[in-house]
């Protein structure tokens, strides 16, 4: 044993220096154990872009595309939807599209690019279940209104430029994917318009 | 000469471990109140389950591929080729309800006898914790199978995240792995699930004992068996030797060593169990699609959500708390708020009497209008969101939550029966 008087002063200024140093590791190797959960390389890739032939689709007609694992809906509204559109505003939440749910491009009365053609993503707000598209028949959930999108899960309600109504759990519009159009034919959903003429 | 053999034997070990005296300590010389009664049979059921849980658990993962590609094909090939797979997986899939029927029937015997009340907090918050990973557990081990009530029902809780304030989105993206559920997310569910989550829970139950025994067993009565040292007549105290640790701190009286008395009593429990558990695991073990969900034979699909999207039943409570609030975030909070409020029940109660046998008529109805609210929740959380169910959703949280705003304003004056001073025979 040593004789040495006690420096308490110093023991206590390097206990606290080995316990602040100490646990700077800690969070540092922390950090390859919480990042390893991140989407990987191959996730990431596996997310490109998708082209959706569009030709072929008819007014009032909707077919599913599938981009990064989600269902997107791409509908060919009719001009008299599109007309319609304006006449429940009211009944919305976000009706004129003021939070970011849609590209700048998008942020307009139809929240498309192209008037008649809606691209959304089918992955409800509330709880991403896929919400059902009701042709006709839409009225029974909103009455004088005759087409849009109910969610079978919890009953949220979207109209045909997938804006959500009021009074249902799911807070915001529906997802507008970038996207874009190669021809009249067709559509590349992944990527915007200028984000194509910057590669090129 | 055998018998020397072992003694020396088990000598010889103590020395080097304390088993003997571990063994005295936590079984043959434990003091347990005598007056135990039907509502003790769930923590040693508990036990049970988990162990069976753990056993089949580690059976399953033989033949049981954690892959996207792979993991609904596995589980068929568990149920129709592996000799007894079908066994084993029923064991383990039927055995996830019957923990959360235990464990209910457990919490429930806490709140009707003040079990969380002073000195055991502590062990209320372990009890809860285990509740807690629990539920991650079970939440977890349902996506396994791959099928598409385990896909949608897993889009909807990890969503739930999403209503966290700005890194909502980065978040649910963080849990996923991916930009929706996949092979990814499957993969560390299956990682958490065989071997993170068991883990904790193993420990989190040593806790949970270690702490029963350091503040002792409450009872029915919810009269204390440990006196004052001195305070008990020699020939009014137990006649039984209890470990020192106990006895040499306190006077014992009303009391039985847990072993034999009480380990006897549990195998009677576990017979009565078994033979419950059994027949539903033969005969209903898809427990008529609360145990198993219809969707849940076809493989997962991401572009097809199942009509009704219920949650297993044991998760119906807190499924409808989340549903009648109609705001992401609010719901979510309410749903988070009802475990919550469970967490914090023991500085809600701010009453000394234990027993609801001898507190007031009012926390006897209080505490019967909650399990009446708790069991109407978790059915109305396996059934479509109808304009009526969620009306008396609505009135059932309210309820639920009631419970305890009453109890913390009537608890601090309330008019209680005179507790009597040992349990009687």
């Amino acid at each position: 044993m040593s004789n040495v008087p006690v420096n308490n002063g110093r023991r206590r200024f390097l206990t606290a220096a080995t316990a602040v140093v100490g646990g700077a590791g800690v969070v540092g190797a922390a950090v390859p154990f919480i990042a390893s959960w991140n989407p990987s390389a191959r996730a990431k890739a596996a997310g490109a872009p998708v082209e959706v032939n569009i030709g072929k689709l008819q007014p009032g007609q909707l077919i599913r595309a599938e981009w990064r694992g989600k269902p997107v809906y791409v509908v060919r509204r009719t001009e008299q939807t599109v007309n319609n559109l304006a006449k429940h505003d009211d009944q919305l939440r976000d009706p004129n599209s003021e939070k970011a749910q849609q590209p700048v491009y998008a942020t307009n009365a139809y929240r498309s690019i192209k008037p008649e053609f809606l691209v959304a993503l089918g992955v409800c707000t509330h709880l991403g279940c896929a919400p059902t598209h009701h042709g006709g028949d839409f009225d029974q959930f909103v009455e004088g209104v005759p087409n849009g999108f109910f969610c079978p899960c919890h009953g949220s309600k979207f109209d045909m430029a997938g804006r959500v109504f009021q009074g249902v759990p799911a807070p915001l519009n529906l997802v507008v994917p970038e996207h874009s159009f190669i021809n009249d034919d067709t559509l590349l959903i992944g990527v915007s318009s200028d984000a194509i003429k910057g590669d090129a | 000469m055998l018998m020397k053999l072992a003694t020396d034997f088990m000598g010889w070990i103590d020395k080097r471990l304390p088993v003997t005296d571990a063994w005295n300590k936590h079984l043959a010389q434990y003091p347990a109140p005598k007056n135990f009664n039907f509502w003790y049979f769930f923590g040693s059921l508990a036990m049970l389950v988990l162990v069976n849980q753990i056993v089949t658990g580690i059976w399953l993962t033989m033949n049981y591929e954690p892959s996207g590609d792979g993991a609904f094909a596995s589980v068929e090939y568990i149920m129709r080729d592996v000799d007894f797979g079908w066994l084993l997986r029923y064991m383990h899939s039927t055995g996830a309800s019957a923990f959360f029927v235990v464990v209910y029937m457990h919490m429930m015997r806490g709140l009707m006898y003040g079990s969380y009340q002073k000195p055991r907090e502590l062990l209320w918050i372990f009890g809860m914790l285990i509740f807690l990973v629990l539920m991650a557990e079970a939440f977890m081990g349902y996506l396994l199978p791959w099928g598409n009530m385990s896909y949608w029902g897993a889009q909807v809780i990890i969503s739930l995240f999403g209503a966290v304030p700005i890194i909502g989105d980065d978040l649910t993206l963080w849990i996923r792995g991916d930009y929706v559920i996949s092979g990814a997310t499957l993969n560390r569910f299956f990682a958490l699930h065989v071997i993170a989550m068991p883990l904790v829970l193993v420990v989190l139950v040593f806790l949970h004992i270690l702490a029963l025994h350091e503040v002792g067993s409450n009872n029915p009565e919810g009269i204390d068996i440990k006196k004052p040292k001195g305070s008990v007549k020699p020939e009014e105290l137990s006649k039984f030797t209890f470990h020192k640790q106990y006895s040499e701190k306190y006077d014992i009286v009303d009391a039985v060593p847990f072993h034999p008395y009480y380990s006897v009593k549990d195998i009677m429990g576990v017979a009565g169990f078994l033979f419950l558990f059994c027949w539903v695991m033969f005969f209903a073990p898809e427990g008529g699609g609360y145990f198993m969900e219809a969707p849940n034979f076809t493989p997962a699909n991401g572009l097809k959500t199942p009509e009704h999207i219920a949650p297993v039943w044991y998760f119906g409570p807190f499924y409808t708390i989340l549903r009648v609030v109609p705001d992401k975030l609010l719901g979510a909070v309410a749903m988070f708020g009802a475990i919550v409020m469970l967490f914090a029940l023991p500085w809600f109660d701010r009453g000394i009497v234990k027993s609801v046998r001898y507190r007031s008529k009012l926390h006897l109805v209080n505490l019967i209008q909650f399990a009446i609210c708790f069991v109407v929740l978790g059915a109305l959380g396996t059934m479509p969101a109808t304009p009526t169910a969620n009306l008396i959703g609505v009135i059932a949280s309210f309820g639920y939550f009631g419970f305890f705003i009453a109890l913390w304003f009537y608890s601090k004056n309330e008019n209680t029966k005179p507790v009597p001073e040992r349990i009687a025979d």
